[in-house]
């Protein structure tokens, strides 16, 4: 019993329809002869507002317009990882078998494969009362994930009955829930969930265990935690794409959302070929087992591109329920907010700043404060997290655009991209003095407590250190370097081994891609070494010169390129810089 | 489904307003005959009440009572065969040669459909466009876009001349041709570029489109999507590799913020429209290929910065959307130095996976960082002598400047008719390498430097 109106109004994305009887706010309608997919976002009268989200060319007034009576959802269930999404969650691989190379419209597919059967095992048996978030099985997904099967968030009561353990399709019936008014729910292996709504949680958490991401300048200068926020601003070319990539390839989690949010198709693609072929550093299985893509390109439709990180935080919440630690990639979003500023427009509405709508700081706001560390609803107790990671693309690089300062307010980490470094060739081009990180006390603590006792002692003595450089260089521009003191001289040496031995990785070197914490603290550990050793020899009187080409730095600047067997222990490490260092002494003597 | 209206209410600026028409497709071409001569229109807004039509070839004569619109049920099309090929048109794609309609094999929509992100095939295999510039440090793989950034004055066509007529891929013989598509450029320009391709004979495996400086202005709106229809029918159903150049794209830009101006649009930044990304990418991720097809379509859109400032929303735009950008600049084009890329601007996105061995050779990923690295810190070094002189800088300093120069003159600069292989780039590279002390070449593996370094200076 669906309702029809017809289309009084065609402008782009935007349609305006007449004569649907109970329009609901957000509700999927389909538009015209090619059931193009919409979505309402606006009630005036006996006028209806539905942004579509395919393209309209041919689209005319008096087609008709159908409603659905459901709010724009996402299927959850098995076959969600190592699969590809548009920015409405239809299978873009099965997009291409119906349809060919090219986006045709009006297709409907759905999200999760009906036909393929996953093992079910329960974990519980009937009887017993359940409510929402509670285990009813598992179902194993990949090579990586162990799918849990769960009531969904709103269904409470007796489980009456549980299917035996076996192969299912996704929409085959369970398990049966009485619920207090005697309503049965049959359950499935998959469930929906409006993408606008959070997933309901016991309550958020304070934690201050880091999300280790294997980049040596994020984990050790700038960290994030599970369940944090952080975003990555910079201008074009300066490398947001590839620390995007870094990060959903190496951050230990479990999960790896990736939204492709108006950004380059080619893009995508490098993502589809190297995923499945890299390793997964904690599980050994592909990458690809652990990552779900939701792909919307910069030139599909552009309301899709709006959904595109809904769809995504959706399908994220709902692998943290499972108790999984999750993080989701958004890049770029100012392509999603520049998707909300051309509806906005198109409604005429009044804009705020730069033409976006007034609502964009709360809708940024709103949509990272879906992230966090939290207890899961149900049984059995549980924490999960969404880590939130947001490319912001700011015209000129000008960080005073609207959608950076509204990032900024609503991010607690921020990793600032900086076009000169990535003139010069030095990458990730994150600006470490300007760039900062609101978890640092917190994770510093963690570090100091787990891993060394004087982490975060040494973390500030290098950034002492690149600070101090700054000054120097503004010192050296004015009289020059031969001005400057030995020791002043030595400073400026320190920082370019931290800027080029430490702070640069290659994101494209099998073996610089990735580095273990381990790897990280004895590479910092030994240069801070090698300065305190030459400062205080060099305030002794020590000539300087043949202390700063001393034979051990330069076997500190291959450190990076080892493979993680191939590096020592730092005791060993820290034996071999005073050794070499006291030889120079002999062979001075 | 042809329907006509006489009911013209509104002209302004290069839209008109037709009441009455009830049923107008969105996208849908409208024809306007006034007194025998017909123009071309589309649809922009549709209602149950009016449409609102842009006119392409402007509204200048235009006289509402007499005119007589007709909507005719589709949108733009263009008649595609291999019969376009040597062929020119006009910007929106009527031949402008002379000669008769090309034979239609079937026609297509212009505005084409995007790509599935899952049927695209990663690009990766090398361009050799002879120009050390771009093949050492910059490197163009086939199906990127990699557009030029220039300003006026600056020598974007002959670099892009030279690019259409040495640029081959290694070791193969394909089938190749170049789709041309001009906007607002002046007739000078446009004739360079079909001289050019004249007298290195690919003339005959080109399509032109032509909208020049005192062509419509909205015409141009629609002559880059021309253009791209005809290379995608080549490249993925005919399976050509088709090289696209577009120029230039500030004055497509240009016509697109004169029509948000005529609807009244609220405007973006310098007056153009908020959706300019979003029109941009729908010309410039039509580059690309499809796996299973043997054609592929590489982009270079040209555009001139104004005021030589990439932060300009067009070049800023560009830049977000395309894969890397070739960046000119007037400091070296002051040199003397041609073709005057400024490698440290310049950018190759896909670079990474179209080169090394197998594709090019395995020392040129290092060699080209390394010479990345050593030219900013001779240009940093340069600028600290202007300021204090040559005495303040350190020896290293001095023969970092040194290499600076050396790197301009030698490697970047080049004849217009060089035709450098990768091998001779890499060549110079080394060459000016040797220059820095061993312990200089810190991006290079120690494997590399022992066999690819020269032995002795020269």
């Amino acid at each position: 019993m669906h309702q029809q109106g017809y289309v009084v109004r065609v402008a782009g994305p935007l349609v305006t329809a007449k004569g649907l009887e109970k329009p609901m706010m957000y509700e999927v309608v389909r538009v015209g002869e090619l059931k193009l997919f919409g979505e309402i976002i606006g009630i005036e009268k006996d006028l209806v507002y539905i942004q579509v989200y395919e393209d309209t060319n041919g689209l005319r007034p008096g087609e008709i317009v159908e409603s659905t009576g459901q709010l724009l959802s996402v299927e959850l269930g098995p076959g969600l990882t190592n699969n590809i999404f548009d920015g409405i969650q239809r299978p873009l691989e099965r997009l291409r078998e119906e349809s060919g190379d090219f986006l045709t419209r009006g297709f409907s597919v759905n999200a999760l494969d009906r036909e393929r059967k996953w093992h079910f095992v329960p974990l519980i048996s009937s009887g017993v009362e359940v409510e929402g978030g509670n285990f009813l099985g598992e179902v194993t997904e990949s090579s990586t994930v162990v799918h849990k099967i769960m009531v969904p968030p709103n269904v409470k009561g007796t489980l009456q009955w549980i299917a035996s353990e076996g192969d299912y399709t996704v929409d085959e019936c369970i398990a049966k829930v009485q619920g207090p008014d005697g309503t049965v729910h049959e359950l499935q292996l998959m469930q929906r969930w409006p993408v606008r709504i959070p997933r309901p949680v016991k309550e958020k958490v304070f934690t201050d265990v880091p999300m280790l991401t294997g980049q040596r300048i994020l984990d050790v200068f700038f960290p994030v935690i599970k369940g944090g926020t952080a975003c990555v601003p910079g201008p074009f070319g300066s490398g947001k794409t590839v620390i995007q990539h870094q990060l959903a390839k190496w951050s230990d989690v479990d999960v790896v959302v990736y939204v492709g949010c108006g950004e380059r198709g080619n893009e995508m693609t490098e993502v589809l070929i190297e995923f499945p072929e890299l390793k997964d550093p904690r599980t050994g299985g592909p990458l690809m087992d652990r990552t779900v893509l939701v792909a919307n390109t910069s030139n599909m439709p552009v309301a899709a591109r709006e959904a595109s990180v809904f769809t995504g935080i959706a399908i994220a919440e709902y692998y943290r329920d499972m108790g999984y630690d999750v993080a989701l990639m958004a890049d770029s979003t100012s392509r999603w907010a520049e998707a909300m500023r051309e509806i906005s427009t198109r409604l005429e509405e009044m804009p705020g700043e730069e033409g976006y709508p007034a609502y964009l700081a709360s809708r940024i706001s709103a949509f990272y404060e879906r992230s966090g560390f939290v207890k899961c609803q149900g049984s059995p107790e549980r924490t999960g997290s969404v880590t939130v990671i947001g490319a912001v693309s700011p015209p000129g690089g000008d960080l005073s655009d609207p959608v950076v300062q509204a990032t900024l307010r609503s991010v607690q980490v921020f990793w600032g991209l900086d076009q000169d470094l990535a003139f010069a060739r030095h990458f990730p081009a994150i600006n470490w003095l300007n760039s900062y990180s609101l978890y640092l006390d917190r994770i510093g603590e963690y570090y100091n407590k787990t891993f060394a006792g004087d982490w975060l002692k040494k973390r500030n003595e290098a950034m002492a250190i690149l600070q101090r450089e700054s000054e120097l260089l503004e010192l050296v521009r004015l009289v020059g370097y031969d001005a400057l003191s030995t020791e002043e001289q030595l400073f400026l040496e320190t920082a370019r081994s931290l800027r080029e031995d430490f702070l640069q990785q290659d994101a494209f070197d099998d073996v610089d891609s990735y580095c273990s914490l381990r790897k990280q603290y004895v590479i910092l550990s030994s240069i801070l070494l090698v300065h305190d050793i030459i400062l205080n020899r060099i305030r002794k009187g020590e000539d300087y010169a043949s202390l700063i080409s001393n034979p051990i730095r330069e076997r500190i600047s291959q450190l990076r390129w080892l493979r993680e067997e191939e590096i020592p222990d730092w005791r060993q490490m820290q034996d071999a810089i005073t050794k070499s260092f006291s030889e120079e002494v002999k062979a001075h003597d | 489904m042809i329907r006509e209206f006489r009911n013209i209410s509104e002209v302004n600026g290069p839209l008109v307003f037709v009441e009455g028409v009830s049923d107008a497709g969105y996208g849908e071409l409208v024809e306007f005959q006034l007194n025998g001569e017909i123009r071309h229109g589309q649809v922009l807004e549709t209602t149950d009440r009016f449409a609102l039509v842009q006119v392409f070839e402007g509204t200048q004569g235009l006289t509402p009572k007499i005119t007589t619109a007709r909507f005719l049920g589709r949108g733009l099309t263009f008649g595609v065969s291999e019969g376009i090929l040597g062929r020119v048109f006009d910007g929106l794609g009527e031949p402008l040669d002379g000669k008769p309609e090309p034979f239609v094999d079937k026609y297509v929509d212009i505005n084409g459909a995007p790509i599935n992100p899952v049927s695209r095939e990663y690009p990766a295999e090398f361009i050799q466009t002879g120009i050390s510039a771009i093949d050492g440090m910059n490197t163009l793989v086939r199906g990127q876009k990699l557009p030029i950034f220039s300003g006026s004055g600056l020598p974007h066509a002959r670099l892009a001349a030279q690019i259409a007529s040495q640029a081959r891929v290694l070791s193969s013989e394909e089938k190749f041709a170049v789709v041309f598509a001009a906007m607002g450029i002046t007739f000078e320009e446009a004739n360079f570029f079909i001289q050019s391709f004249q007298k290195t004979g690919a003339i005959e495996r080109s399509v032109l489109f032509l909208n020049l400086a005192d062509d419509p202005t909205i015409e141009r709106i629609a002559t880059p999507r021309f253009a791209l229809a005809a290379a995608e029918y080549l490249a993925f159903e005919k399976d050509m590799h088709v090289l696209a150049i577009l120029t230039d794209m500030t004055n497509y830009c240009e016509a697109l913020r004169e029509i948000s101006a005529a609807r009244r649009e609220v405007p973006g930044r310098r007056g153009y429209p908020g959706y300019m990304y979003t029109d941009l990418a729908s010309i410039y991720e039509r580059a690309g290929r499809v796996k299973g097809k043997k054609g592929s379509i590489t982009q270079i859109p040209i555009l001139t910065m104004p005021e030589d400032d990439r932060t300009h929303p067009i070049p800023d735009l560009t830049g977000y959307i395309t894969e890397g950008q070739i960046f000119l600049s007037r400091d070296l084009q002051h040199k003397n130095i041609y073709p005057p890329i400024d490698v440290l601007q310049s950018l190759s996105r896909l670079m990474q996976r179209g080169i090394g061995e197998g594709h090019t050779r395995e020392d040129h990923s290092a060699v080209s960082n390394q010479l990345y690295a050593a030219y900013a810190r001779g240009k940093e070094a340069r600028e600290l002598e202007v300021v204090l002189g040559e005495a303040a800088l350190t020896d290293l300093d001095r023969l970092y400047v040194k290499f600076a120069d050396r790197l301009e003159l030698e490697f970047i600069a080049q004849g217009e008719d060089e035709n450098r292989t990768i091998e001779e780039t890499l060549t110079i590279g080394w060459r000016l390498l040797r220059m820095l002390p061993r312990s200089e070449l810190k991006r290079i593996r120690d494997e590399y430097v022992n066999k690819y370094l020269p032995k002795v200076e020269s």
